[in-house]
């Protein structure tokens, strides 16, 4: 096994797991860190991708690196985002789930504050 | 006034390009750091002159329609640097429409939420104003790049900003309900978001480069192009709440206060939307297939009646607007079916482009309209239940009236944008031949109209003289100015239809309104009839007791029920579609769907 093809099988991996916890855990900090390690999953990838294509005689090309910094970034933008709102969701209401009240009932929303 | 400069560089005005985006992030920034009543000040100074900058573009932008992305266009590279190693900045004629319509909104929301978000001279800013004139830019900012963006990556950090700017919106007041559905906005979002980038990188893995011009030129049908594209458009999709991935959309629509609901309903979905266009019409004309091109439109069918008949049952006037966004998006969707050409097994770039980008344009407009009227109703009332809505056509006539121009102008009556739309679409139908998508999109227009009655016939009907005095001790005033944004933007959607716009969409010279009387007369009047005939079977009236009109609604008795049941089922699907797990496989199930249908539809 080529070290290209390991380390695409372990991103796939990582990427399932975290797309499985994103979406089946209903609690909102595991599918924030379901997101990461999807975002991870997907990074490890890009990671492959530049090795395989180190087109310009490099070892290895250094495009995709800078995108996974950038990925990065956004991605931990978006995490201290999520979890700044859970936290606030928790500290107002004194509860964390997603599905509850007017928003898990759909469409036919009576409450009214 | 340009001339393409041969060869790759940057074009003459192609600077600009690059004010349109800067303008927006340093007033964010600015904003930022000065804090107080300057945050509000330099967001509010930001807006003339951004839309200057935008009306710039769309004059600079070279009239070229049927042609490649890279004749026509303003471009700018970025240090200098060509693709594949540098970055371009693009300004086609899609984008110089979009950049347009965006400023038009952008600066109507400013001036409707100096009414909301004021922060007084010389007092501490609160954190929901300074939030806001921090946002509203960023906003602005995100979509102008994703407009103008010439490679796939800055489209996904783009894309990123756009989301980041708008989940805060959407818990601008800090309630508990809005807090959870920003969360929820925000979650969801990220999956798409990670789909979208897992798409790039296999774009990249198979030709090295993610340059939107460079890419048109070596996409082939090979497997690694077919699952980015799914993986692509299923994660753009999830932003877009294109049903059945909306689960989203209306708690955070309806949730946000008038302002924020405005530029989330109308600008944020369509920068999604707009990344889908790109992706299907420039990265990878040759890519879809009948059967992919087929579900995209089939879902945006599905998404028409669910979010109309959904529309219809709401008790509350802003999440029946939030739900009638989910029927309009469905109706943007319905483009790809339409533009596909067999012969050639690539997508076009013709009238049916046009008429969904018009139709894009005429919803921003129109629907920023409807939800700042109906902050303004909501003030006046002191609650949107639209069963006791009545007098409001007194209280606040011009947002009312704002109401009902921007509803004529979405249903499709000329002489709005929507309906040259509508006109285009047909047209592409007709020629062709898939005559369902004309019943789609007639069926689209009637909708429209029965919300739009449904809500007029309560807010236009006199004060209920036994609850007057109840509302009276809750309603608020409502000043002038936010109320004329309102009619502004209701007014620039139904004038869209009168403009000729060849030279930036592309359709024929002179397709404008030029219909004889008896035609226009009849396109006007048949939305409305088939919507009452819609509205009084489906919607959520109360029937009225005693006199003649009581007996007239007792002969409707067995039709009436089978409409409320047809509604309440249909409802019942929608609370389910909206459940997380069911969302989260809807769209697993649509990646490989996706997948499937471009690889087996060759």
């Amino acid at each position: 096994m080529s070290e290209v093809l390991v380390f695409g099988l372990c991103a796939a991996v990582v990427a399932g797991l975290g797309l499985y916890g994103a979406i089946v855990d209903p609690r909102p900090l595991r599918k924030i860190l379901g997101f990461n390690l999807l975002g991870s999953g997907v990074f490890l990838f890009f990671g492959v991708v530049a090795r395989r294509g180190a087109a310009a005689g490099f070892p290895g090309d250094p495009v995709p690196q800078a995108l996974v910094i950038t990925g990065i970034v956004v991605a931990f933008s978006a995490t201290a985002l999520a979890v700044t709102l859970l936290l606030r969701f928790f500290e107002t209401t004194g509860s964390s789930s997603l599905r509850d009240g007017a928003a898990a009932d759909g469409a036919r929303d009576t409450a009214e504050s | 006034m340009a001339v393409p400069v041969s060869g790759p560089g940057s074009t003459e005005g192609g600077a600009l390009l690059v004010l349109a985006i800067v303008i927006p992030v340093a007033a964010a920034l600015l904003g930022f750091a000065a804090g107080g009543r300057r945050t509000e000040r330099i967001a509010l100074g930001a807006l003339p002159i951004g839309l200057t900058v935008a009306v710039l573009i769309a004059a600079a932008v070279p009239p070229a329609s049927a042609v490649p992305l890279t004749d026509g266009v303003l471009t700018y590279l970025l240090g200098g640097w060509a693709p594949p190693l540098g970055v371009a900045l693009r300004a086609d004629g899609l984008s110089a429409v979009m950049l347009v319509i965006a400023a038009v909104v952008v600066c109507a929301v400013g001036v409707f939420a100096r009414a909301d978000f004021a922060i007084a001279d010389g007092a501490a800013e609160t954190r929901a104003p300074f939030a806001f004139w921090i946002l509203l830019p960023m906003i602005w900012a995100g979509l102008n790049t994703v407009f103008l963006a010439g490679d796939l990556f800055t489209l996904y950090v783009a894309l990123e900003i756009l989301t980041f700017a708008a989940v805060p919106l959407v818990c601008l007041d800090g309630r508990g309900e809005t807090l959870q559905a920003a969360l929820r906005y925000l979650l969801f979002a990220l999956l798409g978001s990670v789909l979208y980038l897992a798409g790039t990188v296999l774009l990249y893995g198979a030709y090295g480069t993610l340059d939107i011009v460079l890419l048109s030129q070596r996409v082939a049908v090979a497997p690694a192009p077919l699952v980015a594209g799914a993986l692509m458009t299923v994660g753009l999709l999830a932003k877009t709440a294109l049903v059945p991935l909306h689960l989203w959309l209306p708690p955070a629509h309806a949730g946000a206060p008038p302002a924020g609901s405005a530029l989330l309903s109308a600008l944020v979905v369509k920068g999604s939307f707009f990344i889908v266009v790109r992706l299907w019409f420039d990265v990878m004309p040759g890519l879809p297939s009948v059967a992919a091109t087929q579900m995209l439109s089939t879902l945006g069918a599905a998404a028409i009646v669910l979010g109309s008949v959904v529309a219809l049952r709401q008790e509350r006037l802003k999440l029946l607007i939030a739900y009638s966004t989910l029927a309009q998006i469905g109706y943007l969707f319905l483009l790809f079916g339409l533009a596909f050409d067999v012969d050639s097994a690539a997508m076009q770039k013709g009238d049916a482009l046009a008429g969904g980008m018009l139709q894009a344009m005429s919803h921003a407009t129109a629907k920023a309209a409807m939800f700042m009227a109906a902050g303004s109703i909501y003030v006046a009332m002191g609650h949107d239940r639209i069963a006791a809505l009545a007098g409001a056509g007194r209280r606040v006539p011009v947002a009312v009236l704002a109401f009902a121009l921007g509803g004529v102008a979405l249903a499709g009556l000329p002489p709005g944008g929507a309906y040259l739309a509508k006109e285009l679409l047909l047209g592409a139908a007709a020629r062709t031949g898939q005559w369902w998508w004309a019943v789609v999109i007639q069926a689209g227009g009637a909708f429209t109209g029965a919300y739009l009655l449904l809500v007029l016939a309560r807010v236009l009907a006199p004060p209920d003289r036994a609850a007057a005095g109840d509302v009276d001790t809750h309603h608020g005033r409502v000043a002038w100015y936010p109320q004329a944004a309102a009619l502004v933007l209701a007014m620039v959607s139904l004038s869209l239809g009168l403009v000729d716009w060849s030279a930036w969409l592309p359709i024929p010279p002179g397709a404008r309104l030029a219909a004889s009387v008896v035609d226009t007369l009849a396109a006007a009047v048949w939305p409305v009839l088939a919507g009452g005939v819609l509205a009084v079977l489906i919607g959520r009236w109360t029937t009225p007791s005693g006199g003649r009109l009581a007996r007239a609604v007792a002969t409707l008795g067995p039709l009436r029920r089978g409409g409320i049941a047809l509604g309440e089922n249909v409802c019942r699907g929608d609370a389910f579609l909206r459940r997380w797990p069911m969302a989260g496989v809807s769209l697993l199930a649509l990646a490989v769907a996706f997948g499937a249908a471009l690889w087996t539809g060759r």
